[in-house]
């Protein structure tokens, strides 16, 4: 136990490790950088905006010093922004980010798989047809003409929802909408197919033919066994939406992390390049880190069959 | 009992972000801390800043969003009226010597940092000498080369002490320049020209990262920087010329989406908005819709050729490609934007020797002819020993967005048309484009200018054959003359009469296809009054009035 702990956290750093090496090494091999721009700016300053950011020394050495700053927790300057280190981007986006995400997850948490057990339980009935339509549409539509159409229909006509900006709960409560359809159509999808399963399962039969009530085996037996699988993808979806999203956050103008996975390869910004994909990085690696733990201490088919007896 | 546990991870899993997201801070609800007249309602104009400033320190400050909010807080020794021109600011008057190199300065009593310190020439040398000091690295030090020594101490070859910036007493502020420059004062105006404290600087290096540090000398004062969300502004007490301003204070948002400020602004959620989405700028014209106004703008969009790759090395090939874009189409049916169908490569606004539009002393240099373009392409031709087919394998480079790729679409088409030349389009990222351009890897690319200064020299010195943006490599010894002439002399005749010369020259050899000049839509609501828009800045507050 205690070994696979070390094993999967040593692992861990090495895929980090990885992730800085490898974007280091596409980012700089993009053409462009951050100081070029459509004007008359002589060579000199040109080459003293290069050594104030070390980008005159050969890469390697950039990339050694890179690798001292990020073990010591220090993301660098935003070439961009005289105004605030890396760090500073993300301990002020990352929260804001992270508020919405989470808004969005719980609504996602909470609707997807009563959805999806809605369907399942009536399937190819209208209700199933209902929750799937609406699934679909979750999954098919992007996010953007979703916060187009909300802005639009809901924002402009609504007094006490706001437009877009950052501020207030109401601020936050169309954004994590349109945020959390497709997350919340994805666990629908997968809370039905996985229900079931379940549902066609003999130990489900045995409970219904002990003369147990419908809703007692549907929510005792069913529903917390078809869960699992959909727990199991909610690492990825958690962390997709608390690192924020670039198209949410600029149709919303929301200040969160989402925005600079963008404007920073734009802009050639190379620390916010490396320091919001290493943040990312972390975050992913360990959510996964966490499921697997998880999975690892109830490997869910020796419960089942404990169950099962 | 293990599904329980299960559950508690999950749950745990999702508390661990709550808490380590907090709750974010809700950024200034509060519109600075303007004191309204009793009984009165504040007057803040509300509007919006599409992208959080790179800085907010004049000698750092870069581009409109950074000098959008400078140009409110600070004022330099001279500024803009309402009308555009230029008056005295800062300082009460000054003396030009007889070597037209020589400024004397004299600055205003009354004048106060936003922190009730005094404004000294101390502050303009210490502020100018620092925006060239190498190792701040100012993107825009080379605004200060006029002064004498100036870029020799921003290369590091020279030594601060002789830059010509020097505070005589608290009061006289005397500046020497490399040569004779006719739009001095109009520099003087500029953001990279403005004062800071130099206490305050020397103090606190981060002066300018946040309000509560932020010490300026103009109309307003920041009271509120929200990164990334509020910019929040209130009339500066301190301010000689307080009495006219009639607003308490200017609210920023930081939003980049254009449609969703638009929604803003239509549910009364802004006071005023620019840039507006194209699509609006048609619309609102075609209803006649009194909000809007086309602000004049400081700036030409236009096509490079590279100049140094066959067959673009012959004027006749260029010539013929300017003859056949058909500009007022562009204008009028594609950018949509209110757009002028550019003339030459200076756009209008400025004025020559004799106080009129300096366009009309050179006239229209590029027009719509398609005859004659399909005659000079034909001349051209035979001499490259060029054919039509082989224009297939060049294209149009351009940086991704939209607007400007149906721009191209359009000019792909009427060259197609026009020339029956197939050419390709390419969009890259803007960064890759400007490395191409520089390292000349391309044949027809877009580049726009936004002119520095009021002068046409901020364009046509563009072209000079070492000139820094002249990625056509246009090379033209008559051309670079008349340029050097103009800049040697502050006698307007002389540069004018240079300027329009030059100008003829370059739409003669045409290295460049100009398209049109911008123009700075914008969207007001009717109880708004006395925005005014200089020339090459954003719009104004400082004398706006919201009569609700």
């Amino acid at each position: 136990m205690k070994k696979y702990l070390l094993k999967r956290v040593a692992m861990a750093i090495v895929t980090i490790w990885a992730v800085i090496t490898i974007t280091f090494i596409l980012m700089h091999s993009v053409p462009g950088d951050p100081f070029r721009q459509e004007s008359k700016m002589p060579k000199v300053v040109y080459e003293n905006l290069l050594r104030k950011y070390g980008l005159d020394r050969p890469l390697s050495e950039q990339y050694i010093i890179y690798l001292g700053k990020i073990i010591r927790g220090d993301f660098g300057d935003s070439m961009k922004s005289r105004v605030e280190t890396v760090n500073d981007m993300i301990r002020r986006g990352f929260p804001v980010s992270a508020f919405i995400g989470l808004e969005a997850l719980l609504i996602a948490i909470i609707f997807g798989p009563a959805l999806g057990a809605i369907a399942a339980l009536n399937q190819n009935k209208w209700p199933d047809y209902i929750s799937m339509i609406i699934a679909i549409i979750g999954v098919s539509v992007p996010s953007f003409i979703m916060g187009t159409v909300f802005i639009q229909f809901l924002a402009r006509n609504i007094s006490w929802l706001p437009i877009g900006g950052w501020g207030s709960f109401a601020h936050s409560i169309l954004p994590s909408l349109a945020l959390a359809l497709m997350p919340l159509a994805q666990l629908a999808r997968y809370m039905r197919s996985s229900m079931l399963e379940v549902l066609g399962q003999d130990y489900i039969k045995t409970a219904k033919s002990k003369g147990i009530s419908n809703a007692t085996v549907v929510l005792r037996h069913a529903v917390r066994n078809a869960i699992l699988p959909v727990v199991s993808i909610l690492g990825t979806v958690a962390t997709n939406l608390i690192a924020g999203s670039f198209v949410i956050e600029k149709i919303f103008g929301i200040p969160g992390l989402g925005m600079f996975f963008i404007t920073s390869i734009n802009n050639r910004d190379y620390p916010l390049i490396m320091g919001t994909t290493i943040f990312y990085a972390i975050i992913l690696v360990v959510m996964l880190l966490i499921v697997d733990i998880a999975y690892m201490l109830i490997d869910p088919r020796i419960k089942l069959t404990k169950e099962g007896r | 009992m293990k599904k329980y546990l299960v559950l508690v991870l999950a749950m745990l899993m999702v508390l661990s972000f709550a808490l380590s997201a907090c709750v974010p801070k809700a950024p200034g609800e509060t519109p600075g801390e303007a004191t309204p007249a009793l009984g009165a309602e504040p007057k803040i104009l509300r509007t919006n800043n599409a992208f959080e400033p790179g800085s907010l320190d004049p000698a750092l400050a870069q581009g409109t969003h950074d000098s959008w909010v400078l140009d409110h807080t600070f004022e330099g020794l001279t500024k803009k009226d309402v009308d555009g021109k230029i008056v005295m600011g800062m300082a009460k008057e000054y003396k030009l010597a007889d070597d037209d190199v020589t400024y004397t300065f004299i600055l205003r009593d009354d004048i106060k940092w936003s922190n009730g310190d005094p404004v000294t020439a101390y502050d303009f040398e210490f502020a100018w000498k620092r925006a060239l000091d190498k190792d701040l690295a100012s993107d825009y030090a080379y605004q200060l080369y006029y002064l004498k020594g100036g870029e020799a101490y921003n290369t590091g070859t020279g030594s601060v002490d002789d830059v010509g910036v020097k505070a005589i007493d608290e009061k006289t502020l005397e500046v020497v320049l490399e040569s004779p420059t006719a739009y001095f004062l109009e520099l003087t105006s500029f953001y990279t020209y403005y004062p800071v404290n130099k206490k305050v600087v020397e103090a606190n290096p981060d002066w300018a990262k946040n309000a509560d540090t932020h010490v300026s000398n103009g109309p307003f004062k920041m009271t509120g920087w929200e990164h990334n969300a509020t910019i929040t502004l209130a009339k500066n007490d301190n301010y000689y010329n307080s009495s006219a301003v009639k607003l308490d204070g200017i609210e920023f948002t930081i939003l980049n989406d254009e449609n969703t400020a638009w929604q803003k602004y239509l549910g009364g959620e802004y006071d005023f908005l620019t840039p507006l989405p194209q699509a609006v700028v048609a619309q609102l014209k075609n209803e006649g819709n009194p909000e809007l106004v086309i602000g004049g703008e400081l700036s030409v969009y236009y096509y490079n050729l590279y100049n140094k790759m066959e067959p673009f090395n012959n004027a006749k090939i260029r010539k013929a490609l300017a003859l056949t874009l058909d500009r007022q189409t562009i204008c009028d049916k594609i950018a949509q934007g209110g757009q002028l169908p550019a003339e030459g490569v200076v756009p209008f606004g400025m004025l020559d020797e004799n106080g009129k539009e300096y366009r009309d002393g050179v006239g229209k240099l590029v027009e719509y002819n398609v005859e004659e373009g399909k005659r000079l392409f034909a001349e051209g031709l035979a001499e490259t020993g060029f054919k039509v087919e082989d224009f297939s394998k060049f294209s149009i480079l351009y940086n991704t967005l939209e607007a400007h790729k149906i721009i191209a679409q359009a000019a792909q088409e009427m060259w197609r048309t026009n020339l029956g030349i197939e050419l390709q389009l390419e969009n890259v990222d803007f960064q890759v484009k400007l490395d191409r351009e520089k390292a000349g890897d391309y044949q027809i690319s877009r580049a726009g200018w936004i002119g520095d200064y009021i002068d046409p020299m901020t364009f046509i010195d563009l072209w000079v054959s070492d000139g820094p943006f002249n990625d056509a490599k246009f090379n033209n010894p008559e051309y670079d003359r008349l340029v050097k002439e103009a800049k040697a002399t502050t006698d307007q005749k002389v540069r004018m009469e240079n300027m329009r010369k030059a100008e003829k020259i370059l739409m003669e050899a045409m290295p460049v296809v100009p398209v049109y000049f911008y123009t700075q839509p914008y969207a007001q609501k009717p109880y708004v009054t006395g925005v005014f828009k200089p020339l090459n800045r954003y719009p104004y507050f400082i004398y706006a009035d919201m009569n609700k």
